[in-house]
Parts: C-alpha cells; structure tokens; sequence
C-alpha cells in the first residue's frame, strides 16, 4: 500500500518536472529562432501571458476575435455553463433604463446587450402603457383625444442603442442574429476603436462594455473616450472578469480555467490558441478596487462595482457629472 | 500501531500529492510565460519564432489530454466530417501506438532513412507534371489518378499538435499523409466502404486506438449491401494484409514514384484487392 503510494508521488514529480523541462527545453530553442530587437522606445505590453509590443497587440486581438465570430455565442454557453446569460441580465437590471434613453454598446460584437437593453425597455414601455390604461379605465372623450395625441410624441421616445465594435466579423454575427429574431429597429451598428469612438461629444446616456474593456490595449484612453461620449448625468456600465477573493473557489477557477476552457475551445470551436488567450488575459486584468481607481481617474463620480459569482465577474458602475 | 504508522503516511502522501498537483498547474502557466518573455521581448513575431517543440505543438497537461480525448471522441461521433477532431483524438490517445510504430520504422533501413530525412508530402514538394508523364501502372500516375479521381489534395491533413515527442509527432505526420498513398495501394476509394476498408488495414497494422475506433464505428453507417461486402470478402482481406504487410511508414515513397504499382504491392505483401462493387472503382473502370 505505502509502496504503491511512493510510486503515485513519485510519478506526479516526475510530472512536475517533465511539464519543467519541456517548456524550458521549448524556451531555450527559441533564442536560436528568434527575431531581432527593435528599435529602443518600442513599449510592450500582454497578450495574455506573453509580452508583445503595443502596436502588435491590437492585430493579434483582432485575430483572435475573427477566428472565434462564429462560435462565440456557443462557446459562452458552454464556458460559462449559461451563466453569462445571468451575468448579462444583472447588468440590465442594474442599469434600469427608460424608455427614451440611448446606449452605446462598446465591444457589444454579437450585441447580447444591445438586445437585452431593448427588450428591458420595451417591456418597461408596456409596463408604464398598461399602468397609464389602468389609470383610466373610464375615460371621457377630451382624455382619448390627448391620448392620440401622446401616441405621436411617444415615437420620439423610442430608445435607440448602438453597438459599436472594432471587429467586422462579430459585428456581422450580430446583425445576421438581430435579422434572426427580428430586432432590426433601435438598432445600429458601428465599427470603431474604443480608444477613439467615432462619435461627437455627449452623445449618449449609457455607455457599456462587457467583457471588452481587458482586450483594449490602453485601457485608460477608452475611459477618457467613455467619459467624452457621456453626456453629464450619464452612466458608464462595465462588465469584465474579476478576481476571486474566495481562496478555495479561486483554486477550482483557476483549475477549471487552464485545463477545461481551452479544451473546450478546441473541441467545439477548433482554435486552442485563441482560448488560451482569453483566459490569460483574465488573470492580467486589474482587479476590482484597481479598476474602481482607474475609472475615479478618468473623471467618474460615484463609482461603485458589485461582485457576481463570488468575484468571477465584477459590475463597475460611474457617472459623469 | 502499524495502522496509524500507515493512516500517517497516506496523509503524507495525499498532501505531498496535492501539493504536486498544484505545482504542476501553476508551474504549467507560470513557466509557458517566462518562456515567452525571454522570447518576445521587444521583438516583431514571425512564423518562425514558436513555443513548443515542433512548430504548432502545443503544452497540455495529462488532464487536459484526457478531457480532450473524450471531447473529440464525442464530437467526432457526432458530426463524422469533423477531420479536426479525429485528428486531435488520434494524437491524444495514440502515444503507445506512436512509439511501437517508430521502433518499428528504427528496426528497418529505410524506414530509419525516412526518420532522418523526415520528408513531407505537399503539392509543394511533389513534382506533378512529372508524375502525369509516367507510364499507366507506375505508382507515381495510379497515385495522381486517385487525387484526381476523388478530388482530395494532399495538403489537407491537420499538423499534429498535442503528441508531447517531436520524433513521435513526426510518425503521426507521416501517417496521415501516407493514408492517401495507401488508398491508392489498396486500390480503395474515398467513399464510405473504401475508408472503412482502409482504417480496418491501417487498425490492424498501427494498432493506434483512433483507427480502431473508426473501424468499429464506420461500419454503423454502411448500407446492408455494403456492409455485407465488407464481412466477407473486403473485411478479411483487409486484416489479413495489414497483420502480414511491411511496416507502411517505414517506405520511402518519394523516391519510389516510377516503380510498378504491382511490384511495389507485392514487396509489401498486400494482396491485389478482391474484386467488389465499390461505387467509383466501377465509374473508373468505364470512363477508361
């Protein structure tokens, strides 16, 4: 029994140290490979846990999310075992629009907010019609006479939401979904830079990003963008991975990161790589009181985050006053 | 006092196991990170710069092979034109296979040529007008005829990414681009009956569980006509031939193009096929 015990133990360091030499022996044959250095003055910055210059970073994002377009939605699901779905709810749910308010869906691809946004306000304008009706149950002629003449003004109040990526593929995803289930109107769809957004100055009530904003290479230029597009008394709304403060759930998350997601990715999705990317990326992510700083240094007042999944994801939330 | 002697040393045991194992899961990522820095720092990337042994090979630790393993089988069963999966499940599930047929190629001399010379077959590296001037018959024109015939190319196999062995890696590489050769050896074509044919011959000699697998399972989706032929007469011939034949791997067949397909045949002691209805052999057999 003990002898069998020895030989497990024995056989699990020699795994250790075979997982050791094998990415040393990989690493010390690249320096013979490897490519000449630039000139000095080239900033670097991650690509998960690789360092890579900083003009190279966005080509390689781009890439990544060109490659994923297709099975994104399918992949989420099976990544997150659906839960994203309830990720995704909470943040409309925190975000409690009305109707007449207009959202920029930044990073928004496949545009899962953009839809939850309209349907949120939608049934919210059902909501606020039915209530009105109650309200007046008998009504005399001059009230149905204003009521006609609300229904006009009502049209202006129709929410608008934008979704704007800087990927074409996800942005086709997203429109070939949105003509699926029949949400054409209140929608755009836009193509640009988070760090540069193609729009003019206080524009928009809401600005979200979900599970973007760790994919921007300057993540403190797409806040100054954020805060330049809000107009004041507007919200900035993120959703992005976290840091567990559960040390226990910690282990079994970073576990089931490494091992189960990029086998995922390869099975379903065919693209190892690209799956190893998202979840390094994750744990290069300031966490959530790092964040918080970061979004107070932008400009935004109030700035809160709420934690879901025992930190899994964190919900930032700043307004521009 | 022996039980609490052993009670102690198997929570040792289990602790130093534990331990391990989460060295080995923070180790597998912290160290594919300082690989990568001492590699890219500052520099451009390029196709030649990779991380890994062989080019496109990529680390997974003895859980993720598994899952992997039982991933692919599953989406491979589920949608059979998955070629990705089939291959991803060859290479998890082969490692004992692989090292059987490398000592095999070790032991014959032009099987140890064809390990160091490591050649690679590519419509880059294949002279095809060439090949098209060779007599009828030649191994060179009947292989040309079967890519054209069945429209495949040659440059359509997946590259290995999960054998942990770059001499391993090669075998595997080899063997997937030698099953095209050996549909043209067998004489089979490319449609159902003639893969299940082929993966029965290369079952039988490679022993890799993939191909065994695929033996079992692609017999399922044949008619009962087929399946029939299969039974008595292709089946047999199949086995027999590939328990008895020389190692497949183990030739050089780049440099044997001019050679007479029926000699090449009987030098690897396979049978000529037995004559059976096989769909595109009797549409072949018309238009000459």
């Amino acid at each position: 029994m003990a002898a069998s015990m020895r030989l497990l133990v024995r056989r699990a360091i020699r795994l250790t140290h075979r997982n050791i030499n094998v990415t040393t022996a990989g690493a010390s044959g690249q320096t013979g490979c490897c490519c000449f250095s630039d000139a000095a003055g080239d900033r670097s910055t991650h690509f998960g846990f690789e360092t890579v210059p900083e003009t190279e970073k966005a080509k390689r994002v781009y890439k990544v999310f060109e490659n994923v377009a297709q099975k994104y939605d399918v992949m989420n699901d099976a990544m997150s075992l659906g839960v994203h779905r309830l990720w995704k709810d909470m943040l409309l749910h925190v975000m409690h629009p009305q109707p007449g308010v207009r959202l920029l869906d930044v990073a928004g691809g496949t545009g899962d907010i953009a839809f939850r946004f309209l349907e949120y306000v939608r049934s919210q304008q059902e909501r606020q019609r039915r209530r009105a009706t109650r309200s007046m149950q008998t009504p005399s002629w001059q009230d149905i006479s204003d009521n006609y003449s609300n229904e006009n003004g009502e049209e202006s109040k129709e929410s608008r939401a934008v979704v704007c990526d800087i990927n074409k593929e996800m942005l086709k995803v997203g429109k070939q979904k949105a003509d699926s289930m029949g949400m054409g109107t209140g929608l755009s769809w836009v193509v640009g830079d988070a760090e540069e957004l193609p729009f003019d100055d206080n524009q928009f009530d809401i600005y979200s990003i979900a599970f973007g904003i760790r994919n921007v290479t300057h993540i403190e230029q797409a806040l100054q963008e954020a805060l330049r597009v809000l107009k004041p008394g507007g919200r900035f709304m993120c959703l992005e991975f976290s840091k567990v403060t559960n040390p226990v759930l910690a282990r079994l998350y970073d576990a089931y990161s490494f091992q189960m997601i990029p086998v995922l990715g390869e099975v379903i999705a065919g693209d190892w790589k690209s799956y190893q990317y998202l979840v390094e990326s994750i744990r290069k992510f300031p966490d959530q009181e790092e964040f918080k700083g970061m979004i107070e240094d932008a400009g935004f007042y109030c700035v809160q985050y709420y934690n879901l999944t025992g930190g899994v994801v964190a919900l930032h939330s700043g307004f521009k006053l | 006092m022996t039980t609490i002697c052993a009670c102690a040393l198997t929570s040792k045991m289990w602790l130093y196991v534990g331990k391990a194992l989460g060295r080995l899961n923070r180790r597998h990522c912290g160290l594919i990170s300082k690989g990568c820095l001492r590699q890219l720092h500052n520099n451009e990337l390029t196709d030649s710069c990779y991380d890994g042994m062989y080019p496109g090979h990529i680390h997974t630790t003895p859980i993720q092979k598994a899952l992997l393993a039982v991933g692919s089988g599953v989406a491979a069963l589920q949608n059979p034109y998955r070629h990705d999966m089939v291959a991803v499940l060859g290479e998890t599930t082969g490692h004992l296979a692989l090292m059987n047929l490398r000592d095999r190629m070790r032991n014959d001399p032009e099987g140890y040529t064809v390990l160091t010379e490591r050649p690679r077959i590519r419509l880059s590296t294949l002279d095809l007008n060439r090949m098209a001037s060779l007599p009828d018959g030649s191994f060179g024109r009947e292989y040309l005829r079967f890519l054209e015939d069945n429209h495949v190319t040659p440059d359509s196999r997946a590259d290995v990414k999960f054998v942990d062995h770059e001499e391993l890696a090669y075998v595997m590489q080899r063997y997937r681009e030698v099953h095209d050769l050996l549909h043209t050896l067998l004489g089979m074509p490319t449609n159902m009956l003639g893969e299940v044919a082929v993966k029965w011959f290369e079952a039988a000699q490679t022993g890799l569980p993939m191909c065994a697998l695929g033996a079992v399972l692609g017999p399922l989706r044949l008619s009962s006509s087929r399946l029939q032929s299969l039974f008595t007469s292709l089946g047999p011939w199949a086995l027999q031939n590939g328990r008895r034949s020389r190692c497949i791997l183990s030739i050089f067949y780049e440099r044997r193009w001019e050679q007479n397909l029926e000699d090449l045949r009987q030098e690897l002691n396979i049978e000529p096929p037995p004559p059976v209805i096989l769909g595109e052999t009797n549409k072949r057999t018309v238009k000459e």
